[in-house]
């Protein structure tokens, strides 16, 4: 059954992906300023967006996890955090691309980029530590501490990086200001629906995968005990 | 009411269950030898019982109360594996520091008695880590019986103790005994606890298989109770 | 409460007595401050101009490195003895011992970051006694801050491997605002440049934020670290 709902979500999430792509490809034009580049904006953006949803539900798991101990809940945080950290790498690598096209350079301290990169520091100290601690209960209690305090720090970091002594060069954000033509909101659209769908695929293999993982840890320590 | 009750208490390590449902009744002024094998859950259910770790099933009280607040706490004197003593303070200083935490009246003058019933008055001063083995535990065990607790949960205690620390920790004990206090004592010096305990209980593979007074059978031959209620060894 | 902050207290004197008989990091830390210090020098070879805008980011750098040497040792010192059971298990609630090492770790550190200042303006040439006042408020508030989210990931990491590796990546991403805020405020008051220092009163309020949110984060949960 949960073999069946990954292949339906990944499979649906690659096929709105590949549709997503021939209409940017191919049906949009080339924007007046940036040339062809900009395409890479429709992966770019939903990445990031999709990386906070996931970081999201990785808290509020992380918090449910400290409440009632299930190990189901430490499974989701880490899946998630994992999903969210390789989006996360995606919207940097997607942005650095952008603006060696756009600005002549690899990358730059602005605003959003270092911001980016912080959170993704933050949360790749969560996952380098996890295999640092061999004991279940004890991992996954620690790693829900952690990643509370990496999900606060998040606001302080975007706060951080408007203080005055930090220069901006990224482009003011689009969607708010309703600046995006609106031929664009579906691929924009599907986007985002492509990659939460093949997230949430990737989320429950590595679900799965953690599951079995500590089954198997588990009967070793049965037996060693016997 | 019980000086310790365990509940159906399960500990999970990961999927592993360390202990399944163990439930226990202790009175109060018992002394209780808690027996079992190597990997049974002797040291998880001090732990436990210490509130250094916390059940996932299951619950625990000591003299009425929950273990995780303040003042059951208060009670508990708790000799673990390790000694438990800063080697870079001295032996008084470790006194005066555990007995400010147990919240004493005077931790002074009670660092210098618990100093002078395990007989290191003479290096009061003297920093920890410059005592021998035997001194160091000594130390320990005047920390762990500092407050004169109502409950003393001893992990082992007899194991690596040279002669003079096992004399003065029977005297100890006896003394806690003597006063009313409820004693539970994991070990596999199965002579040296029968000798002081009045109540024996048996933890096999997560689970108390066994809880009664102590017999004169299990006093001349420790082995039995393993044999009638414990698991046939593979 | 008021035995919580009686145990905190004392725990506070024993990590400062430990140390001051031990001076194990004291001595690590100063050290290395200084050596970095030098070790800048020859990093950077720098006008007058340049050098006042980059010295809060020097001064900074140095006061983190020290910091998390510091704080490595706050749990680390009670793994021997298994003296963290003695603590954990005696009445003194979770809060209590994160505070009573809070307060410890940040008076040795503040030790560590006086020292080092006046070598800081000697190898610098950097008047930084002209606003001394303001300068040791955001020392002591960014102080608190690494103090506190260092004891607690120390007593995170203290059972994990490679605990001295593992305490500075966990450490460092989540103290950048922090560190930022104050890199910003001490480079306005070295450069003494008052536009600067207007543009950066809002880095104090994010000091004084990060210090109550992480403080008090830090002693609600650290009971879930402690009893696991």
């Amino acid at each position: 059954m949960r073999e069946k709902l990954i292949y339906a979500l990944g499979i649906l999430g690659t096929l709105v992906m590949i549709y997503n792509l021939h209409t940017i490809f191919l049906d949009l034009p080339d924007e007046a300023m940036q040339g062809a580049v900009y395409r890479i904006l429709f992966i770019h953006v939903p990445a990031v967006l999709n990386a906070f949803t996931f970081l999201t539900v990785a808290l509020c798991t992380s918090v449910a996890f400290l409440s009632t101990k299930k190990f189901i809940y430490d499974s989701i945080s880490v899946a998630c955090i994992e999903v969210a950290t390789a989006f996360m790498l995606v919207n940097l690598v997607t942005g650095s691309i952008w603006g060696r096209n756009q600005w002549g350079i690899w990358w730059t301290w602005d605003l959003r980029l270092t911001s980016m990169l912080i959170c993704f520091l933050l949360y790749l100290g969560y996952l380098l530590m996890r295999p640092a601690i061999a004991e279940p209960t004890q991992r996954a209690t620690m790693s829900a501490f952690i990643g509370i305090f990496a999900f606060a720090d998040v606001p302080l970091v975007i706060m951080a990086i408007r203080l005055p002594n930090v220069r901006t060069q990224h482009p003011g954000p689009v969607l708010e200001t309703g600046g995006m033509d609106p031929s664009f909101n579906a691929p924009f659209g599907l986007g985002m629906l492509a990659l939460f769908l093949i997230g949430s695929a990737l989320v429950l293999v590595r679900l799965h995968q953690e599951t079995s993982r500590r089954e198997i840890d588990s009967i070793r320590r049965e037996l060693h005990a016997v | 009411m019980h000086a310790v009750a365990a509940d159906r208490v399960w500990k999970y390590f990961g999927d592993y269950p360390a202990l399944r449902g163990a439930s226990l009744e202790v009175e109060k002024g018992a002394c209780l030898a808690l027996l079992g094998r190597n990997g049974a859950g002797k040291t998880t259910l001090l732990r436990i019982l210490a509130n250094l770790s916390r059940p996932t099933k299951g619950a625990v009280t000591l003299l009425g109360i929950s273990t995780h607040t303040e003042e059951a706490r208060r009670r508990i004197g708790y000799l673990g594996h390790g000694i438990g003593v800063y080697d870079d303070l001295s032996a008084v200083e470790n006194l005066i520091l555990f007995g400010r935490l147990l919240g004493v009246e005077n931790p002074a003058a009670v660092a210098a008695r618990a100093l002078d019933r395990v007989g290191l008055t003479r290096v009061k001063d003297g920093l920890a880590r410059e005592f021998s083995r035997g001194m160091r535990q000594r130390l320990a065990v005047a920390r762990a019986f500092l407050h004169e607790p109502e409950l003393l949960l001893l992990d082992e205690p007899f194991t690596s103790l040279d002669d003079r620390a096992v004399a003065v920790l029977q005297t100890l004990l006896r003394d806690a005994r003597s006063r009313g206090a409820t004693i539970i004592m994991s070990t596999h010096q199965i002579r040296e606890a029968m000798e002081l305990a009045s109540h024996v209980a048996l933890l096999e593979r997560g689970k108390i298989v066994f809880t009664g007074p102590q017999t004169t059978e299990m006093l001349l031959d420790p082995g039995w109770l393993y044999r009638t209620y414990g698991e046939p060894q593979a | 409460m008021r035995s919580g902050l009686i145990a905190a207290l004392a725990i506070a004197r024993k990590d400062l007595r430990t140390e001051i008989r031990t001076k194990e990091s004291l001595t690590a830390s100063l050290s290395f401050s200084l050596v970095i210090l030098v070790l800048f020098s020859f990093a950077f070879d720098l006008g007058r101009e340049e050098l006042y805008a980059i010295s809060g980011g020097l001064l900074w750098l140095v006061y983190s490195f020290a910091g998390a040497l510091i704080v490595n040792r706050s749990f680390a010192r009670e793994l021997p003895n298994d003296c963290l059971d003695v603590l954990v298990s005696s009445p003194a609630p979770g809060w209590s011992i994160c505070l009573g090492k809070t307060v410890a770790a940040f008076l040795l550190l503040v030790t560590v970051e006086l020292i080092t200042l006046p070598f800081f303006g000697l190898f610098y040439n950097i008047a930084w006694w002209h606003s001394a006042g303001t300068l040791l408020l955001v020392i002591l508030l960014a102080t608190w801050g690494i103090a506190v989210i260092g004891v607690s990931f120390s007593a995170v990491t203290v059972n994990v491997r490679l605990r001295e590796l593992m305490l500075p990546v966990l450490l460092y991403p989540i103290l950048i605002p922090l560190l930022v805020g104050a890199i910003g405020i001490t480079t306005a008051l070295f450069s003494e440049d008052p536009q600067m220092l207007s543009a950066n009163g809002i880095s104090l309020q994010l000091l004084i934020v990060f210090d109550i949110m992480y403080t008090a984060l830090s002693l609600y949960m650290i009971e879930f670290i402690l009893i696991v």
